[in-house]
């Protein structure tokens, strides 16, 4: 494989993923004017940003930090929202799993929804891939959206509470999500795992620490596994 | 009132470390050996399971808007969902339902 078209996956990767700029630089902002407000300054904010590079499991643990809860519990809870990460990182074994330690080092470090998301959907539609184009796709992919998350974490702590709550910044969250996954909604066992795990997730949302969450994931993951097993043997039987 | 500069530094390297060995989890035990058929079949909808629940509560129960739902929100989720789905378009997805939420909003406030 020749290192300029090795180069092209690089940048197909980057501008598939480049649209969640629009969403990560609204909630970078906030995170910054958040954790400043919360009396953070600009080293911790920043090593935060840069060491945890997980939006909700920072904005937890500020949460909890302002309520003075024990250092123990602010960090547990965090990670409970980061527990689905596990779950990501199991889903890119497959693909990843051959690629030396380094590699796998880096890939883990920029494991976000975003880059996840946009990586499996074209591991799907493209499953004769290399794991070098595998891989040099994913880290394109983190290079358009991680900077950006750097970079407007840092303008938020600069900037302060300037920024006005009339633009629902928050619904950008969910928006992102709901355009990344609607697409691969097309198949069967992939909607009846996105409707398991949205009724298991409202029902269960009582749990604290995220339990709903991983509780829904697990049980959806099954219902899509079964759903597929269940049309392949009518498939089979059909003549 | 915050908490001092040493709870903040143990936060910071608790949950960045904790967050790299999730991450790495799978990826750094199993590494290049084959997974059972099963498995990988569970591991197909990884994206699908996750996702529309982590969602789910915040599309439903806003906080912005104190835990109470919020019809614009709603009605922005649903076009989200629509363009995405109907044309596979991520950022049509995404542009248009933010647009939505604020035409939404501009309306009940009229």
């Amino acid at each position: 494989m020749s290192n300029n078209s090795l180069r092209g996956f690089f940048w197909q990767g980057y501008r598939d993923c480049s649209p969640f700029i629009l969403i990560v630089t609204p909630f970078g902002l906030l995170f910054g004017v958040v954790a400043t407000e919360a009396g953070l300054n600009l080293i911790e904010t920043m090593m935060m940003t840069i060491l945890v590079i997980a939006g909700a499991a920072q904005f937890t643990a500020l949460a909890l930090l302002e309520d003075q809860a024990p250092t123990f519990i602010v960090v547990i809870a965090a990670l409970a929202v980061n527990l689905r990460m596990a779950m990501y990182s199991a889903a890119l074994v497959p693909h990843f799993g051959k690629a030396s330690l380094s590699k796998r080092l880096l890939a883990s470090y920029f494991m976000v929804d975003q880059t996840f998301a946009v990586a499996i959907k074209k591991y799907d539609s493209e499953p004769n891939l290399t794991l070098d184009q595998k891989l040099i796709y994913y880290f394109g992919c983190a290079a358009a959206v991680c900077p950006f998350w750097y970079v407007f974490s840092l303008l938020g702590a600069l900037l302060g509470d300037s920024i006005p709550s009339s633009y629902s910044l928050d619904f950008a969250i969910p928006i992102c999500f709901i355009a990344i996954t609607a697409p691969m909604l097309k198949s069967l066992p992939h909607l009846v795992s996105a409707l398991v795990s949205i009724c298991v997730a409202l029902l269960l949302a009582w749990m604290p620490y995220n339990l709903w969450l991983i509780v829904a994931a697990i049980l959806a993951m099954m219902a899509g596994a079964k759903t597929e097993l269940m049309i392949q043997a009518r498939q089979g039987t059909k003549p | 009132m915050m908490a001092n500069s040493a709870t903040i530094w143990l936060v910071i390297i608790g949950l960045g470390l904790g967050s790299f060995l999730i991450r790495f989890s799978f990826l750094g035990i199993i590494g290049g050996r084959q997974l059972p058929e099963w498995c990988l079949r569970h591991l197909r909808y990884v994206a699908t399971a996750v996702l529309p629940g982590l969602i789910a509560p915040l599309v439903l129960w806003p906080e912005a808007n104190n835990g109470e739902t919020d019809p614009s929100r709603l009605v922005a989720a649903a076009v989200a969902c629509f363009i995405g789905f109907r044309l596979s378009s991520v950022v049509g997805a995404a542009v248009g339902g933010m647009l939505t939420l604020y035409g939404m909003q501009y309306l009940l406030s009229l």
